[in-house]
């Protein structure tokens, strides 16, 4: 058996490693490292609570506001903030903007280059390529005319010897199926979702002065005054760019996104079969417009909350009081020891213990500690979080409006609930939550525009902003939040109205988790066993399940032998 | 790369495309649907970011004419890839367009097809030659070496290398520009900003959190015109972009000046776009651009949307600048902008001061945080509401 590694693995956020081991064609054994940490939670000990959400949204600017949002939950569920319906509401928009943006810029520009082959689209006909597009959407920009102009643009491009991140692609790897046309259509949507996305994100601009990083939010509501008859505040001018903007959002998923997404899934339906993995899964839910309850996520969200064990299709109600984290294999220590313990998010520790080979080095010692990132486990056992989980617990919950929305796909691929457990399903189910949250946010400014028109102008809990009127001594908080990359939740600890404790459990800790104490492996770790390989040294499917995944971390391949020796490096061009 | 694509021909078509790289950028631009009047509109909208007089745009317009795409290799090291998105919303010209057209991006890990060795022999192919554009986003761990490693290598080595025979260096973000949230109290993995560990090339922080995306083409598109960086204030930031102060520039001053400020979230003052420093704002204190250049194709920014500055544009502002609902320490409302005035003054001159002699994160002059613990003993203690001020004038006048 060889060893592959895999560092930088690029087209995420962040820097992940992966080592895996070779059987034959199939990767038998993964291993995956977060390679960068910078103690954001240490940071935040001894800070102003009301800060914490600035610092914390900096950990992450591709999912930037999602941990804005769970850190001012965490602070107003220990303080007992209650932010008002229109500061509901405008978080809400935020998130459901920042789902179409975020997986629309996934599917296009960090992942599409794993599934299309630009040098491919160079032999296409434009006039065929035309009727492709049009036999599967009314988006108006499929002319033959405009077909043969992006064509000439990349062949000009691929000629001049210069190109920029298409360099050192895996250009003609076997694993590319589609025809010249699907590739030609795919890398036009490639650069018209790079002006889709600048264009519509100024819905974040409009409700939060900028993204990413939106500052808008605060402990108790948000800092975006409503006012219909003033123009230094959300009015109705703003209402109706935002609207004109999240219509152009819905159109841009249903004309080019969705097709898309089926033509391609068309040309690779083999993957329904890899990738699977942990085929357990937790949601949180979230996406309620009732107020916040005390300690839990809401129960009566867009996003049924639930945990499915391997593989089943029954739903177990999710307890909060289920999360651990393990630091076994952690570059972290805790002070009574790292074995087999976990410890709860409010008991969590961080303490950077990085026993890691001294860099430059070749190779991991797996058996050891060998990632940035604790491993949290629920209930004990690892689980998948995400868009994949998100569909298939409100399939199994027969949700009204997620089951027929999976159902159709289903139909429409001609396959059984089981198969979405794979890498292609997992990228099925980011499209379909992606048509959802489209259709959602357009709900969400109409309730926000009815909510002003009745007279509420009230934007934060300003009883609570003051910490002389929080509770004396310790509080305890929690936020939840289902982010576009899955369940998040923020933690912390108040004392004498400073952090005492801040602990984030993100989505890629649960998915890109490194083993716990029981060896168990995490989500990427289980999903890449069995990937075929047609050329192990351009490992392009090992990225197909990884980018399922859409990691939030970076990562390289080195190749070495099955004990880990005479390291053999292998060039991975 | 690898091949796949057919060579060029010979037909006339063919012979253009095959020399594409030394074509001038308006041909380049011509082929990408960009015709020559939208060229000169992005040539005067950059000129005006880089607050050059109109009469500047031809100039600038001839000079890229000229230019052959530059090499541009963008590392990320303690990041959150804020910046790189940024740059992803990039306007006039499209983000398309700069990577097709304007420069050749051969090693950004967000966006390269390449992974693993693959990605590394690109980074170390792009700058073998030298000559290249460096833009570094995020600080690099020199405490735990190991919290930051690419192919094994630390962050620090990386960086070494690909800066040797560089052009310039481009930092994007208050990270790489001067530690940022890393290098913020108690700095666990003694993250530090690119120029303390490497020197001897130019450098421009364009600091922000995330960078400005006109800022970042201002700043690539003067490189091509005039061949040379822009000149810089004494933190390596672009005067163009960090030469006035928030608070001269904000289009709330003339509430300031009236003594009208918001007082509660959702009052009539925060309704109504009155002054927020009440609440906290720091544009007293934090020079740049962001009230006329704006955000998301000048669509907004923090103040504009109701939320207080915090600073991010300012070396060391997660320490500085916070608790960032906390007033700014002695900025005298009852003698309104004549005392904001000096205090800007000093906080400059200060900041500069406490930089140099104990490098980021150690300024205490505007900290807001010794600022609260102090307000008690400076009310009962004050004899007057111009000791502020005076401790102010002495700062300015050392």
């Amino acid at each position: 058996m060889a060893r592959l590694v895999i560092d930088p693995v690029t087209r995420i956020e962040g820097h992940l490693r992966v080592e895996v081991q070779v059987d034959g064609d199939r990767v038998a054994q993964a291993y995956a490292s977060s390679t960068m940490w910078r103690g954001i939670e240490t940071i935040l000990r001894g800070r102003d609570p009301r800060d914490a959400w600035l610092f914390a949204q900096r950990i992450c600017g591709v999912c930037t506001t999602v941990h804005a949002l769970a850190s001012v939950r965490a602070v107003e569920d220990a303080i007992g903030a209650v932010p008002p319906l229109n500061a509901r509401l405008l978080r809400q928009l935020i998130a459901a903007a920042q789902y179409v943006q975020d997986h629309v810029v996934h599917f296009y520009h960090l992942q599409a280059l794993d599934w299309i082959d630009p040098t491919a689209a160079l032999a296409a006909d434009p006039r065929r390529t035309a009727s492709l597009a049009q036999s599967i959407s009314d988006y108006p920009r499929s002319t033959a005319a405009l077909f043969a102009s992006v064509q000439s643009r990349l062949k000009a491009f691929l000629a001049s010897g210069n190109i920029g991140p298409f360099t050192n692609g895996y250009w003609g790897h076997p694993a590319y199926r589609l025809s010249p046309e699907l590739n030609l259509m795919a890398f036009s949507h490639y650069l018209d979702a790079l002006e889709f996305q600048r264009e519509y994100i100024r819905v974040h601009a409009l409700l939060g002065g900028k993204n990413p990083h939106p500052q808008t939010y605060l402990v108790g509501g948000m800092a975006s005054p409503l006012d219909p008859n003033s123009q230094d505040a959300i009015n109705d001018n703003t209402l109706q760019e935002l609207a004109q903007r999240l219509q152009a959002g819905l159109d841009f998923v249903h004309q080019v996104y969705l097709p898309d997404l089926y033509a391609i899934a068309g040309g690779y339906r083999e993957w329904t079969g890899y990738g699977g993995g942990l085929r357990s899964y937790l949601v949180f839910g979230d996406y309620s417009l009732s107020p916040p309850v005390t300690g839990r996520p809401p129960s009566d969200g867009l996003f049924p909350s639930g945990v499915i064990r391997a593989g089943g299709l029954t739903v177990e109600p999710f307890d909060p009081a289920g999360i651990a984290e393990s630091v076994a294999h952690s570059w972290f220590s805790y002070q009574d020891g790292d074995g087999a313990g976990t410890l709860p998010p409010w008991e969590g520790q961080t303490t950077p213990d990085y026993t890691g080979p001294e860099p430059p080095f070749d190779q991991l010692d797996v058996a050891g500690k060998y990632s940035w990132l604790k491993a949290p486990r629920y209930q004990g056992i690892a689980v998948e979080v995400g868009p994949l989980a998100r569909m298939l617990v409100g399939y199994a919950a027969r949700d009204t409006r997620i089951r027929p929305l999976v159902q159709a796909a289903l139909d429409r691929l001609a396959v059984e609930p089981a198969a979405l457990m794979s890498t292609l399903g997992r990228i099925l189910a980011r499209g379909l939550e992606t048509q959802l949250m489209a259709q959602y946010s357009l709900e969400l400014l109409g309730r926000l525009r009815d909510n002003v028109a009745a007279g509420d102008l009230a934007i934060a809990d300003t009883a609570r902003w003051d910490p002389a009127s929080w509770p004396a001594g310790q509080a305890r908080g929690v936020g939840f939040h289902e982010a576009p990359r899955g369940s998040l939740s923020h933690w912390v600890v108040i004392e004498d109205r400073r952090v005492r404790n801040y602990q984030a459990v993100v989505p890629s800790t649960w998915n890109a988790s490194p083993r716990d104490g029981e060896g168990n492996p995490g989500a990427y770790e289980a999903a890449l066993v069995g990937t075929p390989l047609a050329d192990p040294q351009r490992p392009l499917e090992i990225l197909r399940t990884l980018h399922s995944f859409d990691p939030c971390m970076a990562c390289a391949a080195h190749l070495y032998d099955a004990d880990g020796r005479d390291i053999v490096e292998v060039r991975v061009q | 790369m690898t091949g796949g694509h057919t060579p060029p021909g010979r037909g006339p078509e063919s012979d253009a495309t095959a020399v594409a790289r030394d074509r001038p950028l308006p041909a380049r631009l011509a082929q990408a649907g960009v015709d020559r009047r939208a060229f000169l509109r992005f040539c005067a909208g950059v000129t005006a970011t880089l607050a050059l007089p109109p009469r500047y745009a031809p100039q600038v317009a001839a000079a890229l004419a000229q230019v052959t795409r530059p090499v541009v290799v963008w590392l990320e090291f303690q990041d959150c890839a804020g910046d790189t998105e940024a740059f992803l919303r990039s306007r006039n010209p499209s983000t398309s367009d700069l990577i097709l057209s304007l420069i050749s991006l051969d090693y950004h890990e967000t966006l390269m097809a390449a992974a693993g060795a693959a990605a590394e022999k690109a980074r170390d192919d792009a700058v073998a030659g030298g000559g290249h554009i460096l833009i570094v986003e995020g600080s690099v761990p020199t405490g735990i070496r190991g919290s930051c490693t690419i192919g094994g290598r630390a962050a620090d080595d990386i960086l070494r290398s690909c800066a040797r025979g560089a052009a310039g260096i481009i930092n994007v973000g208050t990270c790489s520009a001067f530690g940022g949230i890393p290098a913020a109290r108690p700095n666990p993995t003694g993250a530090v900003r690119v120029e303390d560990v490497v020197s001897g090339v130019p450098v421009v922080n364009l600091s922000g959190c995330p960078v400005n995306a006109d800022n970042l083409t201002a700043t690539i598109v003067h490189y091509l015109t005039f061949g040379a960086l822009p000149p810089t204030d004494g933190f390596g930031r672009p005067l163009f972009a960090y030469g006035e102060r928030i608070h001269d520039t904000c289009p709330r001053r003339g509430h300031f000046d009236a003594g009208q400020f918001a007082t509660e979230w959702g009052d009539e003052g925060h309704r109504n776009g009155w002054c927020l420093y009440r609440m906290g704002c720091k544009g007293p204190s934090t020079f740049h651009n962001c009230p006329s250049v704006r955000y998301n194709d000048s669509t907004s920014w923090p103040i504009a949307a109701g939320h207080g500055c915090v600073g991010c544009a300012e070396p060391a502002f997660w320490d500085t600048m916070s608790p960032f609902y906390d007033r700014l320490p002695h900025v005298q409302t009852a003698s309104l902008d004549l005392t904001a005035d000096r205090i800007g003054a000093a906080v400059v001159v200060g900041t500069a001061v406490g930089y140099a002699l104990h490098g980021v994160g150690k300024i205490v002059q505007h900290r807001v945080g010794a600022a609260r613990d102090a307000r008690a003993a400076q009310v009962a203690g004050a004899s007057s509401g111009q000791d502020a001020g005076g401790s102010a004038e002495s700062s300015q006048d050392g």
